[in-house]
């Protein structure tokens, strides 16, 4: 199967490089069959790419360690669901998954583009599967990425799916973050198509700004997926860390809010042409930039693939291409980009947009600069100076601070122009709640407390305040012309205006999550102790007690844990417990037995979450104890197994492992004898204790803002549309009447 | 056995590609920029009207005036007549140019 993998791979490629072909000569020629026939290349590679997945993901769920990437990732212990999700967490599976998303994702837009954009769209289905050809070809060409690679004497056993991965977030993590950079390059291409083409109007972005809204909103989830599992995962405490491959999905999704905002002023006013376009091909670039910073390794990353230098040197021509091909584009077409109109006034949501754009985009500058500063400074001064997330905070917390702000005044301030006494009405009791708040919080922490979050507070409180006005004032307006019950009025109201509605819920959702974050960053305290059963920790105010320690040991895993019992002023708080597991490696240099305790390790965390503050532990026991008894095993071991598996080397194949089994059972038992100790003779273990207020705001945050824009993105009610119909033929009536 | 199914997928893979090329072999047709134009138009009116309900919600809300509304409503209506008449245009030459055809070949 591993070779019909292979040629559905060159068949995609040679698919995609003939769409190309037929596209352009289609577009150039004004021959509809052409065009139609790239289109359809487009549907083929999306059908041949996921012929190849499905054969992958067999080979995943059988267990054949003769494919190479089955053997790097997967085991006969892994369970079934790592299992199939295992495909993405090698460089060569996930390449693939990023060519079936982006082929997909291009198959949906040109079936729905079918009869429309009959000039843009070709040269959209060009550049779409140029991408498809360039990520397809590093899959044929590039050793590394090879998915269908084979051995002919494949091990017994795989070195399974890395401990860090076999986590709930990670089967979904990785196609949320791959679909939004995919559904990013579907904007991207359209705005190539309407340059080319000159058709710089609205329908394009009509058309793809759906695409634009559903890869913010995949993108924001797979970022948050992501902040979830490095909270209870990665056993350091936190959500965030500005880690390269981080930051690299942040600011494309920081663009692409920029640019959803942008759009609406030129699908309105016909300005910012050149802008839309600019930011939507800097976007597209930016998710290119961050699918390379994944791939390539070249900054340090714990999310990283290794370094591959073939990879590498393609990622940075396609990038150089987009780039220089974007820039040009722009220029040639800049008399066609002028705005069809000016900005009214300096009070208006055009006005707070631009503003908005500006801030977003300065923010995305910052975080790429520091990000890649390291590089940067390797290129100039020949050392590679580290940042760390110190760097980031002096820049990124004010403009964020202001960019928060915005989304409460953008909301109710009006579109071209608005009078003094309206933007006083307005603005009166958003003001007021966060002037408030203000107070109720410098009461409650003082002025010593920390700026960031006080302000923090203030602004989500303002934002909160804001978007609660509007949705008030819409269901009183509505109820009081249709008579409705203010629950339907309100109901109704979203449902009629859900772009405006969800982008509103979207803000609110953006305002709890970042009060979330202001407050666990800026109130939280942890503590390190070293503990032996019985003993106890204080933490802000709360007893953590040591209680018993837990142990356990399977061929798949060794476990050694902790029971910890949490109270506060004597009373009971909770019971958790935390563990830290050691997967064994198969390394044989590191013993028969030392094998089994030196291999990749995960942390389970002991977490106490609540609306008001989370209780978030983690044991890390040293093994230094038992390490003499290690060595001791190992020799021992290793002087009986010589002599029996030459015994069992003589003997029929068949007969081979049950001559071994006894030996492996010793070994089992004892191994289960040396992880009995940690309970029978426990030593000092190492805790972390953290106590982080307001921390599960954040994720009710994050599900707010998906809801927000999942009503946003959701197709307008067909009764509405039908009005939008009358209202055209009405409309047209009008336009005949004199003026 | 593998070389077989290989080949199977090209054949199918190229006669579906393929396969508008050979519905419709015509004599090449004379691209038109009408159609593409009342597309765009249809996408600028729909945003239009867009607008207009836009700003209507928006004094509903007390965001706006009644004065800044009034301005601002006749500003957008006649900004929506505008491009229904450019509509009407681009339409009437299209219909022109598809009624001037059949005569033409005659």
């Amino acid at each position: 199967m591993a070779v019909i993998g292979r040629a559905l791979l060159i068949l995609g490629l040679a698919a995609s490089l003939y769409g190309i072909g037929a596209s352009i000569y289609g577009a150039r020629s004004g021959r509809r069959e052409w065009v139609d026939s790239g289109r359809r290349a487009v549907y083929a590679l999306a059908g041949l790419i996921a012929a190849a997945f499905a054969i992958l993901e067999a080979a995943f769920l059988r267990n054949d360690f003769s494919y190479n990437v089955v053997a790097q990732a997967s085991s006969t212990t892994t369970p079934t669901l790592f299992k199939a999700a295992a495909i993405w967490s090698t460089q060569a599976g996930s390449l693939l998954l990023w060519i079936l998303l982006l082929s997909v994702w291009s198959s949906v837009i040109l079936f729905l583009t079918r009869r429309k954009l009959r000039e843009v769209a070709p040269y959209a289905t060009a550049v779409l599967l140029g991408f498809g050809a360039f990520f397809t070809s590093l899959t044929v060409f590039v050793h590394a990425a090879h998915p269908f690679t084979t051995t002919s004497s494949p091990p017994t056993e795989g070195a399974g799916l890395d401990p860090l991965l076999r986590h709930a977030t990670m089967m979904i993590h990785p196609p949320m973050l791959y679909s939004g950079y995919t559904m990013l390059t579907i904007p991207f291409a359209f705005a190539v198509g309407a340059l080319i083409s000159g058709r710089t109007g609205a329908e394009w972005i009509q058309v793809t700004r759906r695409f634009a809204l559903a890869a913010w909103l995949c993108l924001g989830i797979g970022i948050m997926l992501g902040a979830r599992w490095s909270y209870t995962e990665l056993g350091w405490g936190g959500y965030w860390a500005w880690d390269p491959v981080e930051n690299a999905a942040l600011m494309p999704w920081l663009l692409a809010t920029a640019f959803i905002h942008s759009i609406m002023i030129q699908e309105k006013r016909g300005m910012l042409k050149t802008w839309n376009a600019s930011l939507i091909l800097g976007t597209g670039t930016m998710a290119i930039v961050g699918t390379f910073l994944v791939r390539s390794g070249i900054l340090s990353s714990i999310h990283a693939f290794v370094s591959n230098s073939g990879l590498n040197i393609a990622f940075v021509a396609l990038i150089g291409v987009m780039l220089f091909s974007s820039v040009g584009l722009v220029i040639w077409r800049r008399e066609q980009l002028r705005s069809e109109a000016r900005l009214d006034s300096l009070l208006s949501r055009e006005a707070v947009f631009l503003f908005q754009n500006l801030l977003l985009v300065a923010l995305a500058l910052v975080i790429f600069w520091v990000t890649f500063f390291p590089l940067i400074s390797q290129a100039i001064t020949g050392t590679q100076v580290s940042v760390g997330p110190p760097a980031f905070r002096p820049f990124v917390v004010p403009l964020a601070l202001i960019v928060v702000l915005l989304s409460g005044i953008g909301p109710i301030i009006a579109w071209r122009r608005v009078s003094l006494a309206n933007l006083r009405r307005s603005f009166a009791f958003p003001a007021a709640a966060g002037l408030a708040t203000l107070l109720v919080v410098l009461l409650a922490v003082g002025t010593g407390g920390s700026a960031f979050a006080i302000a923090m507070f203030t602004c989500g409180a303002f934002v909160l305040a804001a978007v609660g006005q509007e949705f008030w004032r819409g269901a009183r307006a509505r109820s009081a012309m249709s008579h409705e019950a203010p629950p339907v009025a309100l109901a109704q109201l979203v449902r009629r205006n859900r772009r405006r509605y969800g982008g509103y819920i979207v803000h609110a959702g953006l305002a709890v999550l970042l009060i979330g974050v202001a407050a666990s960053t800026s109130f939280q305290h942890s503590h390190y102790a070293s503990l032996m059963p019985g003993q106890s920790a204080r933490v802000d105010g709360y007893d953590v007690r040591y209680v018993r320690p837990t142990a356990s040991a399977t061929p798949a895993k060794i476990s050694l844990g902790a029971v910890l019992r949490i109270s506060k002023g004597g009373h009971h708080v909770a019971t958790l417990g935390t563990r830290h597991e050691l997967y064994p490696s198969q390394d044989a240099s590191l013993g028969p037995i030392g094998r089994f305790f030196n291999g990749s390790d995960e942390t389970r965390i002991g977490l106490r979450s609540g609306l008001e503050r989370d209780i978030w532990t983690v044991v890390n026991p040293s093994l230094q104890p038992l390490q003499g008894l290690i060595n001791q095993g190992n020799r021992v071991f290793t002087q009986a197994m010589l002599p029996a598996m030459r015994r069992a080397a003589a003997l029929p194949p068949g007969q081979q492992q049950a001559a071994l089994a006894p030996l492996w059972q010793a070994r089992d038992r004892a191994i289960a004898e040396l992880v009995g100790r940690y309970v029978t003779h426990p030593w000092p273990v190492t805790f972390l204790f953290i106590v982080s207020p307001l921390v599960m705001w954040l994720w009710i945050g994050a599900l707010i803002v998906i809801a927000g824009a999942l009503i946003a993105l959701w197709p307008a009610p067909a009764l509405a549309r039908l009005r939008a119909r009358s209202a055209a033929y009405a409309g047209r009536r009008l336009a005949r009447e004199p003026a | 056995m593998e070389f077989l199914v290989v080949l199977a997928v090209l054949a199918l893979v190229a006669l579906f590609v393929t396969r508008p090329l050979w519905r419709s072999a015509g004599p090449r047709r004379e691209s038109s920029p009408e159609p593409e134009q009342i597309a765009e138009l249809e996408a600028a009116r729909e945003a239009k009207y867009r607008e207009i309900r836009d700003a209507e919600l928006d004094r509903r809300t007390g965001k706006l005036s009644e004065q800044d509304y009034e301005a601002i409503d006749r500003a957008l209506r006649a900004e929506a007549i505008e491009i229904l008449r450019a509509l009407d245009e681009a339409r009437e030459r299209v219909n022109g140019h598809a009624e001037r055809l059949p005569s033409s070949r005659q």
